[in-house]
C-alpha cells in the first residue's frame, strides 16, 4: 500500500506504508544512529514525534529483548528500507510485525537523505503520514501548522511508583519518560532504585529520605512541565545529591532561573562529541533532544557549564555551585549508542558517598 | 593540546614495493600524512624504495630517498638529514618493523631522534604475541586460547591440549604469510614448519580456531589527551577463516545489534587506551554468532588497508588526522575538512552501505590454489557505495574488471546438485556466485548458511538479487520492475539479456520513465551538517544532490580501477598527476574511480570525486549530469582506454591522441601499414582468430612464436609457443578470457629489450630517457630489471631508437604519451609494441630524470608545443647515475603459483636502485626487493640444456664469490666438465638427501632454476623446486640474465661497503624548465 509523508512546507514524499495504516500528525525529526532502532522506537523521549532513520537499512537484526520502555512511543516511523528477513541469535520477531502490533504508522522507500536535508535546512517541522491517496494539501497544511507536541510527559510517565531492590544507596528516580537503562545502570551499581511518576510531589520524594535523586530524560518542550519544575525547585533546595539527564537537566535549569530554547533540528544520534570542561576530555555521546539550555541565561552563582558540544558549542551539562548537583544534556545510559559516559553514574554514586 | 613545536623535521618511512598484503593503501596514507605534516610547516624527509608511488614525488616531501628499506640505509639517511622525529606508523608493517628495529638498537636514542605517532612500547605490546596476550588478559579482553611456539613439537603438544582445528599465525609477517588453519597433525606440522621459517623472530602463534564466527573490525583513533573515537566498523561477509583482505567486507556492520556493536566498540576503545596508541589503529574481532562471546583477533597500531577502506567509506581522513595527532594536536582541535564546520572528534555516521570486494590474481596464476585462507592473496580491491546492500554488491562486482557484472557471470549451471553442494563447501573467490546458483536451485537458505556460515542476512540479499534475475526473465518489463532492478544496480545490458531486450531498448525505456541515476554525497554525518566536499556516489530512485558547476571547463579523468598484476599503482600515479596538471591550467577536474586504496580517490585530489564502477553505463551517468568538456583516457591504463569508444559515442571529446590512432597501434594491419611507411621493422607475424590460423602463421614464420591477445595489459594470456600443440593450448586459454579482439602471432626474436616513454605534440617528441632490460626478450617488460640510462646500447642505436620513436609517434599522430618497446638484435632495432598511452614506467622515468612527463603530456594535449615547455625536442641528455627498476613478486603468498618468468607479467610491484655506479645500483635494487645476500654462500643450479653453456660463466662468478654450488646431475656434470666445481645432488624423485632436503635445510641463498621454455614440458620437479624455494624464503631466479646481474651486484658490494644515497628531490630536470 502506498503511503505519503506530507510536510508543513508542502513537500510530499511517496513511499510504501509500513506498520499501522492509520493517519498521524506529528513533529518530524531524524536520528543518525546506525544501530539501535529498537531502543529509538521505545525511547519515551520520542513521544509526540515521528522519527526518520538516516541509516537506510533498518530491521536487519529484528526485534531483540532491548526495549527501553514497555512500548514504542514514536508517533510514526520513517525509513528507507526495512529488511526482508531479520538475522540475529536473539531475534524474537520482525520490525514489520512490531510496528503493526504497536500500532505505529510508518512509511518506507522514501529518500530519507533528502528529507533529512530539508529538516536540516528548514528546521524540525510537523508532518503527516497517511495512506489516503486523495489527500488535500490545502486542508492538511493548516492542521500540520497547528500541531503541538503537548504534555507528553504525563503520557509517558509511569502511573505508580516502582522499586528495584538493591543493597546499596537509595535513589529516587523521577520518571519523566525514563529509559530503562537509567534505573538499570544504577541498580547494577547496587542502588535501590525507586521510580516515581512524574507528577509526584517533592515532599513525597523527600519523605522517603533518598541518598540521591535522579531526574530522567523525557519528551516535549520542557517549559510545559510547570508543576514538575516547581517540585524540582524544592528538590534543589534540599541537600540531597541530584543527577539529571536530558529533560531532567533542562527542568533543573528552568527551576533555577535559566531559560531553554528550541533548537533548529536538535541532536539525535550516537556520535555527538561532548567536552568535559573540567578535564578537557571529549566523549562521544548518545543524544536525543530538540531543546537546549541557553547558557546566556545562566547565573554563575547558581550553575556553570560542565559539558559543551564540540560540534556546535551548545550546552551539554551543568554543575550547580555549592550543591551536590550535576546535570547532563546527553545520555550516559546510552542504549542506543556509545557507553563512553557511563562513568557519570559512578560519579553520582560518589556524590552520594558511595564508592563503586 | 597545541602542536608540539619541537617537531621540526620528520622522517616518514614508506612501505616499499607493492606486494600482496601491502599495497597502494600505504601510498594513499603516506601521501596524505606527508601533506598533513607539511601543512603544519614540518619539513618532511621521505624514504620509500617504491618509485611508482605518489608519496615519493618531490611535491610531497622535502627530501625524497627512493632507497631500500634497510636499517643501514635508514641510519645513513638519519645521519645525513638529521630529522628530530620518525613517523613509523604509516608505512604498513614494513615501516613499523623498521621503526621498531631502529628504536631497539638504541640508534634513535643515541642521535636524539624519537618515534612520533606511537611509542616503541605501544608497538611492542600490540605486535608481540605474548605481550599482546598479557595486555588483553590484564584488560579482561578475551583472546582465543593460544600459545606462542618456537618449534613444531611445542605446537603439536599445545594443540593436543586445546584440540583441532587450530589457526597458525607467524609473528611479524605480511598478509599473514606462512599462516593457515590446521585440521590435523600433519597439516599442523607442515604449516607450522613453514610459518616458523618465514617469521622474522621464528615465532608462531597457535590458536584455537574460531572459524565460522563473524569477523568484525573497528577503526579507532586516539590522541595523546586520551580522547578516543571509532571511525567506522566493518563486517566481513566471509566468516573468520578468510583473511580480511580476501573477504567481501561491508561497512557499517549489518547484522550486529546495538548491544553487539557497542560491546565491541567499547572493547576497542579500552584496548587502544590501555595500549596508549596515539593515532589510528585497527582492532579485529571474532564474534560468536550465537552469543555475546567474542575474541580479539589482532590489533594493528598503525594505518592499514582497513583504515584506507574506512577512510574512503566514511570520508574521515585517518592518515591525515593521525599525522596531526603525531604532532601533538588533540582530536577536538582538528577540523573535519569534509564539513568544514565540525571537528575530527566525532564519529562518522553513514547513510549508505559500502561493499568491498578483493581483486584476486587467479586470472594470472591459473595453477595457484583458488581457496581463500588466513593468508592473503588479493592484489587489490574495489569499493562501491549504494543505499542498499544489493546495489552495493552489484556495483562492486562490475568494478572488479574480471569479466563479471552480475551473479550469473560465473557459470555453475553444469554442476549436479551433489556437486553444487560440494562446491558450496569450497571457500574461494567465486563463493557468492555458487551461493546464487544454489539459491536458483532452491537449496534452502538455512542449509547454505549451515555450510558456509555466512550470515543469513547476506544470503537473503543474494536471494533477493536472484529473485530479481528471475522476475526480469519471466515477467513483462514494466517501468516499475525496471526501476526496482536499477535500484539494485542491475546494469542495463544484464537487464537486457535477462529480459530478451536490447541494451538500447532498456536505456530508452529508462529515459522515457525518468529512471536515471542521481548522485549522493559522502559527508561523514548522514546529512546532519552541510558538507562542502563533492565526494559522490550514484543511486537510483533518489534525488540528485550533486551540485552543478559551470564556471570552468571540465575535464573527466578516468582512473584505473583495482590494482592487479599488470595494472598497478603506476596508473594511479599518472591519473593523479594528470588531475593536478589540468587543475593547474584552470580546469575543473572530475575523477571517476573505484579503488579505495589509492591517492586518486582521496576526496581532495580532484575538484569532484565520483566513486563509481568504470563501465560505460556508469560513466555515462556521470557524463549525462556533468557534461564534461573533454575526457582523458591516456592515464588510467587499459581500464580507461577501453572506454574511449563509449565516451566518443556519448559525445565527449577525448583529449590527446585520437581513438582511431590508438586503434591503429593495436590493429595488426593498420599498424603494419604504418611500419611500412616509416620503414621500421618488426618481427614477422599475423593476426588470427582461430588456432588453425595461428598454426598456419606459426609454420610460415617458424617456431618459436609469441602468441598474445590484443588490447590487454601486462601481457595477459601471452605465451611463447614452440609447436602446434602449444598453440592449440594457448589459444584455448586466451579464448576462455572474454575476447572480442583478434590474437597476434609473432616470430619470437631473442634480443635485448629496450623501452621508451615519450611525449609527443603531434610533431615534436620529448624522450626523457631510454630504458634497457637486463633480461632478454621473452620475459614480460614488467618483470624485467630495467636500467636507465641504457648501459649496453651504443649511441648510434640510441639515436636510431629516438628516431623510430619520433617516426612512430608522428605517424600515429600522438598527442600526449606514448610507450614503445623495442628489440635490439644484431645491430637492428625492431618494434615489439606501441602503446599510445601512459605506461608502467612513467613514474620511474619521471622521477629519475626529473622530467614531469605527465604534466608535459597534459600541456601538450591542451595545445602547447614541446619547445614552448622549455625542452629541446628529442632524446634528453642522460643522467650521470644509474637508476634500476627491479620487479618484486608475491609468489610466497600464492600456493601453487608457477613462478618461472615468461611473457605474461607476474610481479606485483617494483623498487628502485640508484647510484652513480652501475653495479652498486644493481645491488641496491636487489636489496630493495628483499634480496639480502650473501648469507650462507650456498646455491643450487638446475639449468635447461640450451642454457648450460651460458651458465658456466655465471657459475664461475658465484664460485669466485665463495659460493658452494649444488646442482642436479646433468647441470653438475656440465659445470664440472667446464671447470666450475659443482656438487651433485639427487633429484626430488631420488633418495634423500636430495635437492629438496637441501632447500629445506635453510642454508641456501639462492636457487637458479632455468626451466625449459614453453609449458609443453611438465617438469614437475622444477616446479616443486621453485615452489619450495619460494615458500621457505629462498630467492629463486628463473632467467640467467637475472643471475648474472646478481653476481655483478655481489661482486661489487661485498663486505663493509657503504652504499651511496641519493635525494631524488634534488634531481633537476636536464635541459628543461619544469614550471613552464
Amino acid at each position: 500500500m502506498k503511503a505519503f509523508l506530507i510536510l508543513e512546507d508542502g513537500t510530499v514524499f511517496t513511499g510504501k506504508s509500513i506498520g499501522s495504516t492509520r493517519e498521524v500528525i506529528s513533529e518530524i525529526v531524524f536520528n543518525t544512529s546506525m544501530t539501535g532502532y529498537l531502543e529509538v522506537l521505545t525511547d519515551p523521549s520520542y513521544a509526540g514525534q515521528a522519527v526518520t532513520m538516516t541509516y537506510p537499512l533498518i530491521g536487519n537484526y529484528g526485534i531483540t529483548p532491548d526495549m527501553e520502555s514497555e512500548r514504542s512511543w514514536v508517533d510514526g516511523y520513517i525509513v528507507r528500507e526495512l529488511s526482508r528477513i531479520p538475522s540475529n541469535f536473539r531475534c524474537q520477531g520482525t520490525i514489520q510485525d512490531f510496528l503493526v502490533k504497536q500500532d505505529i504508522p510508518g512509511i518506507a522507500g522514501i529518500d530519507t537523505r533528502a528529507l533529512t536535508k530539508i529538516l536540516r535546512e528548514k528546521g524540525t517541522m510537523n508532518g503527516m503520514i497517511t495512506t489516503n491517496q486523495n489527500y488535500d494539501l490545502e486542508e492538511i497544511i493548516p492542521r500540520l501548522k497547528a500541531y503541538t507536541v503537548g504534555d507528553v510527559v504525563t503520557k509517558v510517565t509511569c502511573t505508580e511508583k516502582k522499586v528495584l531492590p538493591g543493597k546499596g544507596k537509595k535513589v529516587a528516580l523521577l520518571d519523566l519518560g525514563a529509559k530503562n537503562n537509567i534505573a538499570k545502570s544504577l541498580n547494577e551499581r547496587g542502588c535501590e532504585v525507586t521510580i516515581y511518576p512524574a507528577h509526584t510531589s517533592a515532599e513525597e520524594i523527600l519523605a522517603s529520605n533518598p541518598d540521591g535523586i535522579m531526574l530522567s530524560n523525557g519528551p516535549g518542550d520542557p517549559k510545559t512541565n510547570v508543576d514538575i519544575i516547581l517540585n524540582i525547585k524544592k528538590l534543589y533546595a534540599s541537600d540531597i545529591p541530584i543527577f539529571a539527564i536530558c529533560l531532567g537537566h533542562q527542568l533543573m535549569a528552568l527551576a533555577t532561573g535559566a531559560d531553554t530554547y528550541k533548537m533548529k533540528y536538535g541532536h539525535r544520534g550516537g556520535n555527538h562529541p561532548v567536552k568535559d570542561l573540567e578535564t578537557g576530555r571529549v566523549y562521544i555521546s548518545s543524544q536525543n533532544h530538540g531543546y537546549a539550555v541557553d547558557t546566556e541565561t545562566l547565573d554563575p552563582k547558581v550553575c556553570v557549564p560542565a559539558f559543551t558540544n564540540v560540534n556546535d558549542g551548545t550546552n551539554e551539562g551543568l554543575k550547580y555551585v555549592g550543591k551536590n548537583i550535576f546535570t547532563v544534556q546527553f545520555h550516559p545510559e546510552a542504549c542506543p549508542g556509545p557507553q563512553d559516559s557511563g562513568y557519570l553514574f559512578d560519579r553520582f554514586l560518589k556524590m552520594m558517598g558511595g564508592e563503586q | 593540546m597545541p602542536r608540539d613545536n619541537s617537531i621540526k623535521k620528520v622522517l616518514v618511512i614508506g612501505s616499499g614495493p607493492i606486494v600482496i598484503g601491502q599495497a597502494a593503501e600505504f601510498d594513499y596514507a603516506g601521501t596524505q600524512a606527508c601533506r598533513s605534516l607539511r601543512e603544519e610547516g614540518v619539513e618532511v624527509c621521505l624514504v620509500n624504495s617504491n618509485p611508482a608511488t605518489i608519496m615519493t614525488d618531490k611535491q610531497i616531501a622535502d627530501q625524497v630517498y627512493i632507497e631500500s628499506l634497510t636499517i643501514e640505509t635508514l641510519q645513513q639517511i638519519i645521519l645525513k638529514e638529521k630529522p628530530d622525529s620518525i613517523l613509523p606508523t604509516i608505512g604498513g608493517q614494513a615501516g613499523l618493523n623498521l621503526g621498531m628495529e631502529l628504536a631497539d638498537s638504541g640508534f634513535l636514542a643515541e642521535h636524539n631522534v624519537r618515534l612520533i605517532g606511537t611509542s616503541r612500547d605501544t608497538i611492542f605490546r600490540a605486535e608481540d604475541r605474548q605481550a599482546f596476550k598479557d595486555t588483553m588478559e590484564k584488560l579482561g579482553e578475551p583472546v582465543a586460547a593460544s600459545h606462542v611456539v618456537h618449534n613444531v613439537e611445542d605446537g603439536v603438544q599445545f594443540t593436543n591440549t586445546i584440540g583441532y582445528p587450530v589457526v597458525l599465525r607467524p609473528a611479524y609477517t605480511l598478509g599473514g604469510s606462512g599462516g593457515g588453519i590446521a585440521h590435523d597433525e600433519s597439516e599442523l606440522r607442515e604449516i607450522l614448519e613453514n610459518g616458523l621459517r618465514l617469521s622474522r623472530v621464528h615465532e608462531v602463534l597457535v590458536e584455537r580456531s574460531i572459524a565460522g564466527w563473524k569477523e568484525v573490525e573497528y577503526e579507532v583513533m586516539r590522541d595523546a589527551a586520551g580522547n578516543c573515537i571509532t571511525v567506522c566498523n566493518m563486517e566481513n561477509i566471509d566468516p573468520v577463516g578468510v583473511h580480511t583482505g580476501d573477504s567481501i567486507v561491508v561497512a557499517p556492520s549489518q547484522t550486529l545489534g546495538d548491544k553487539e556493536y557497542q560491546m565491541l566498540r567499547t572493547s576497542a576503545l579500552n584496548i587502544i587506551t590501555e595500549l596508549g596508541i596515539t593515532g589510528g589503529c585497527n582492532v579485529q574481532y571474532a564474534l560468536n554468532p550465537d552469543s555475546f562471546e567474542y575474541c580479539v583477533i589482532e590489533v594493528n597500531p598503525r594505518v592499514s588497508r582497513s583504515s584506507a577502506l574506512a577512510s574512503k567509506a566514511t570520508g574521515y581522513p585517518i592518515a591525515k588526522v593521525s599525522a596531526k595527532i603525531a604532532l601533538g594536536y588533540t582530536l577536538d582541535e582538528i577540523k573535519n575538512v569534509i564539513t568544514g564546520k565540525t571537528y575530527a572528534c566525532f564519529e562518522p555516521m553513514l547513510d549508505y552501505c559500502v561493499v568491498k570486494i578483493p581483486r584476486l590474481p587467479f586470472d594470472k596464476f591459473i595453477t595457484a590454489k583458488r581457496t581463500l585462507t588466513t593468508q592473503m592473496k588479493a592484489t587489490g580491491e574495489v569499493m562501491s557505495i549504494a543505499n542498499n546492500f544489493e546495489g552495493g554488491l552489484m556495483k562492486a562486482i562490475r568494478s572488479l574488471e574480471q569479466h563479471v557484472d552480475s551473479l550469473k557471470s560465473y557459470d555453475f549451471t553444469m554442476l549436479s546438485m551433489d556437486e553444487l553442494e560440494d562446491q558450496l563447501k569450497v571457500v574461494d573467490d567465486r563463493r557468492i556466485w555458487v551461493i546464487a546458483e544454489a539459491l536458483r536451485r532452491h537449496i534452502p537458505k538455512e542449509h547454505i548458511h549451515d555450510i558456509t556460515k555466512i550470515d543469513l542476512w547476506f544470503i537473503d540479499k543474494i536471494d533477493i538479487l536472484v529473485g530479481m534475475e528471475y522476475r526480469l526473465s519471466s515477467e513483462p518489463m514494466t517501468a516499475e520492475l525496471l526501476a526496482e532492478a536499477k535500484r539494485m544496480e542491475f546494469p542495463d545490458h544484464v537487464i537486457a539479456e535477462l529480459s530478451g531486450k536490447t541494451e538500447d531498448e532498456i536505456h530508452k525505456m529508462r529515459m522515457e520513465n525518468g529512471i536515471i541515476a542521481g548522485f549522493k554525497m559522502v559527508d561523514t554525518c548522514a546529512a546532519e551538517f552541510e558538507a562542502t566536499t563533492p565526494y559522490y556516489y550514484s543511486v537510483f530512485g533518489s534525488e540528485n544532490e550533486a551540485i552543478e558547476t559551470k564556471d570552468k571547463k571540465k575535464i573527466l579523468v578516468l582512473g584505473s580501477g583495482p590494482i592487479r598484476i599488470g595494472q598497478g599503482i603506476e596508473f594511479d600515479f599518472c591519473s593523479v598527476h594528470a588531475t593536478w596538471a589540468f587543475s593547474k591550467r584552470g580546469y575543473e577536474t572530475i575523477i571517476v574511480n573505484n579503488n579505495p586504496e589509492t591517492v586518486s580517490t582521496d576526496f581532495d585530489i580532484a575538484d569532484k570525486l565520483y566513486f563509481e564502477p568504470l563501465t560505460a553505463e556508469d560513466v555515462r551517468n556521470i557524463v549525462d549530469f556533468e557534461k564534461p568538456d573533454a575526457a582523458v583516457v591516456q592515464f588510467g591504463g587499459q581500464t580507461a582506454i577501453k572506454l574511449t569508444q563509449d565516451l566518443m559515442e556519448m559525445g565527449v571529446p577525448i583529449l590527446g591522441t585520437k581513438a582511431e590512432d590508438v586503434d591503429a597501434a593495436e590493429d595488426r594491419e593498420l599498424f603494419d601499414e604504418i611500419l611500412q611507411k616509416t620503414g621500421i621493422p618488426r618481427a614477422s607475424g599475423g593476426t588470427v582468430y582461430t588456432a588453425e590460423e595461428a598454426k598456419a602463421v606459426a609454420n610460415r614464420i617458424g617456431y618459436p612464436v609469441l602468441v598474445r591477445p590484443s588490447y590487454v595489459l601486462g601481457g595477459q594470456g601471452m605465451q611463447i609457443a614452440f609447436n602446434d600443440q602449444e598453440i592449440e593450448q594457448f589459444i584455448d586459454i586466451i579464448n576462455r578470457i572474454a575476447q572480442d579482439h583478434p590474437i597476434l602471432v609473432d616470430k619470437y626474436l631473442q634480443g635485448k629489450e629496450v623501452e621508451v616513454d615519450a611525449v609527443c605534440d603531434g610533431e615534436n617528441i620529448l624522450i626523457p630517457g631510454i630504458m634497457e632490460h637486463i633480461e632478454r626478450t621473452g620475459i614480460h617488460s614488467g618483470d624485467s630489471i630495467s636500467v636507465y640510462p641504457a648501459p649496453t646500447i651504443s649511441d648510434e642505436i640510441k639515436a636510431k631508437i629516438a628516431k623510430d620513436t619520433e617516426l612512430l609517434a608522428q605517424a600515429l599522430h600522438v598527442k600526449g604519451m606514448i610507450n614503445i618497446q623495442f628489440i635490439v638484435m644484431d645491430g637492428e632495432v625492431y618494434v615489439i609494441e606501441v602503446n599510445p598511452r601512459s605506461s608502467r614506467t612513467v613514474p620511474y622515468i619521471s622521477k629519475v630524470t626529473g622530467i614531469p612527463i605527465v604534466d608535459l603530456a597534459v600541456q601538450v594535449m591542451l595545445g602547447k608545443k614541446i619547445p614552448e615547455l622549455g625542452y629541446a625536442p628529442g632524446l634528453q641528455p642522460e643522467a650521470d647515475y644509474y637508476a634500476i627498476k627491479m620487479p618484486v613478486f608475491s609468489f610466497e603468498k600464492l600456493r601453487g603459483a608457477e613462478i618461472a618468468m615468461g611473457p605474461e607479467m607476474k610481479s606485483t610491484g617494483e623498487c628502485l636502485g640508484i647510484s652513480p655506479d652501475f653495479n652498486e645500483a644493481l645491488y641496491k635494487a636487489f636489496q630493495g626487493a628483499g634480496v639480502r645476500l650473501p648469507k650462507y654462500k650456498q646455491m643450487i643450479m638446475t639449468i635447461k640444456d640450451s642454457d648450460k653453456a651460458e651458465s658456466v660463466d655465471v657459475a664461475k662468478r658465484f664460485a669466485n664469490l665463495g659460493y658452494t654450488i649444488y646442482a642436479t646431475r646433468s647441470t653438475a656434470r656440465y659445470l664440472n666438465d667446464h671447470g666450475v666445481e659443482a656438487r651433485w645432488v639427487n633429484k626430488i624423485s631420488q633418495e634423500s638427501p636430495n635437492v629438496m632436503d637441501l632447500i629445506l635445510g635453510h642454508k641456501i641463498d639462492v636457487v637458479v632454476d632455468i626451466p625449459t621454455q614453453g609449458h609443453g614440458d611438465k617438469s614437475r620437479d622444477g616446479f616443486q623446486i621453485r615452489r619450495n624455494a619460494i615458500e621457505t624464503g629462498v630467492y629463486c631466479i628463473t632467467a640467467l640474465d637475472t643471475a648474472n646481474a646478481l653476481a655483478h651486484a655481489l661482486e661489487t658490494v661485498n663486505g663493509d661497503h657503504e652504499l651511496s644515497i641519493i635525494d631524488i628531490a634534488k634531481i633537476q630536470s636536464r635541459g628543461g624548465n619544469v614550471e613552464a
